[in-house]
């Protein structure tokens, strides 16, 4: 496709606008708006600043008519890092869709996981988010991941994430357990140098986590793709998670454990999935990567 | 933390809509949350900051705004992460847009 008109980027837009480009035109309804409740007092005892919405807008919204549940992560309020209070409306808004049934919840990760500075009641919050999401897919509510902000999805939103039933990722956004400073702190830059982008896009970016298997859907940077991708993803139908579902997941990242323990770079698991000229990747649009992927 | 308030006299606001929220707390960046407030012949102030020492530079920068403004009768409650005086003008200013409905996205 021939995109010659200035892009409409996801990746640099707020939470707030994130929404508003994607939902029905004023759809919208906040859920806790600001000034309706009170700021972290976590980080007021440690003299930082808070937010209204503590880094979290949630809310309910249609897109092309189906009603769904938002929740958006603001990347640029500490990093998109999930709080006591972060945490408890993500849970209150999961929680409630199993009482209101929308078509799905729609979920904006653009986070590093949990917010240091809460400490235990961060932590807590992860775990009671993923306690959440599986309630909610065992009720038979999609929930329909987008990782393509600038923090990505690490640690425990990391983890979180992959509980979706359905993740849209851009080449932009990121997702791994620990991230890149992590490995490099603990490790040393040997193991992983994350000064070194390309190397940093290469293992946790969207196009290997699409071609590996572990998202579902690769689309480029833009509002219309992605919102596009997330109307395709309304209609498909929720796997049940039960012991089979699980096992067969297991054993196909076990084979790719097997397979590719060791290997530093993407570009030689990319050499051993028989692709040709994986140096090239990096400079491919979606649309290509998906082309190679299809075969 | 830094809790600033300030009480300024300015013209009654002449807009419907009252509550808008604007920007984000992030480095070197503040968000705005504007609501009303029954008195309109003053606006009034609240400022969150973690920077101390600056609180004549706040309320030079919101002087200015607000007689460049008719602000009478609105809330600015503001939450500060180091925005510098030239990026709290142009948030203030951008929230009065969005109050006019002149400025979307």
């Amino acid at each position: 496709m021939n995109k010659s008109y200035i892009q409409n980027s996801f990746y640099e837009k707020t939470a707030r606008n994130r929404i508003a480009s994607i939902v029905d035109k004023n759809s919208f309804v906040e859920i806790l708006k600001p000034g309706s409740m009170p700021t972290s007092p976590n980080l007021a005892s440690l003299d930082i600043t808070g937010s209204f919405d503590d880094g979290v807008i949630i809310g309910k919204a249609t897109i092309k008519d189906n009603f769904v549940y938002i929740i958006a992560q603001e990347g640029q309020f500490m990093g998109g890092a999930v709080g006591e209070m972060h945490g408890a409306k993500i849970v209150g808004m999961l929680l409630k869709a199993i009482e209101e049934k929308p078509k799905a919840i729609v979920f904006f990760v653009d986070s590093g996981g949990v917010r240091l500075h809460e400490a235990n009641a961060g932590l807590i919050a992860i775990s009671e988010i993923m306690r959440a999401m599986l309630k909610v897919r065992n009720a038979g509510i999609p929930i329909i991941t987008v990782i393509g902000g600038t923090n990505g999805a690490f640690g425990g939103m990391g983890i979180s994430a992959c509980l979706s039933t359905h993740i849209i990722m851009t080449e932009e956004g990121r997702l791994a357990l620990s991230g890149p400073e992590v490995i490099e702190t603990l490790k040393g830059v040997e193991e992983f140098d994350s000064k070194d982008r390309a190397l940093v896009w290469r293992v946790t970016g969207g196009k290997t986590r699409y071609l590996l298997g572990h998202v579902q859907v690769l689309v480029e940077d833009d509002i219309d793709d992605i919102t596009q991708e997330i109307i395709a993803a309304l209609q498909l139908p929720v796997a049940n998670v039960d012991l089979s579902y699980l096992q067969q997941q297991q054993d196909g990242l076990q084979q790719q454990y097997d397979q590719w323990f060791g290997k530093k770079d993407s570009l030689s698991i990319w050499q051993s999935m028989n692709i040709n000229n994986p140096d090239s990747i990096s400079m491919l649009s979606a649309e290509q990567v998906k082309a190679i992927k299809k075969g | 933390m830094n809790i600033l308030n300030f009480k300024f006299t300015s013209q009654p606001v002449d807009v419907t809509m009252k509550e808008v929220i604007c920007g984000v707390v992030g480095s070197g960046n503040l968000e705005i949350l504007v609501s009303s407030i029954t008195d309109n012949e003053h606006s009034e102030f609240i400022i969150n900051t973690s920077v101390t020492g600056f609180d004549h530079i706040w309320e030079a920068v919101i002087q200015e705004f607000v007689n460049r403004y008719a602000v009478g009768g609105l809330q600015f409650e503001i939450n500060d992460m180091g925005a510098t005086p030239a990026v709290v003008s142009l948030r203030l200013s951008q929230a009065i847009n969005i109050l006019e409905g002149e400025a979307h996205e």
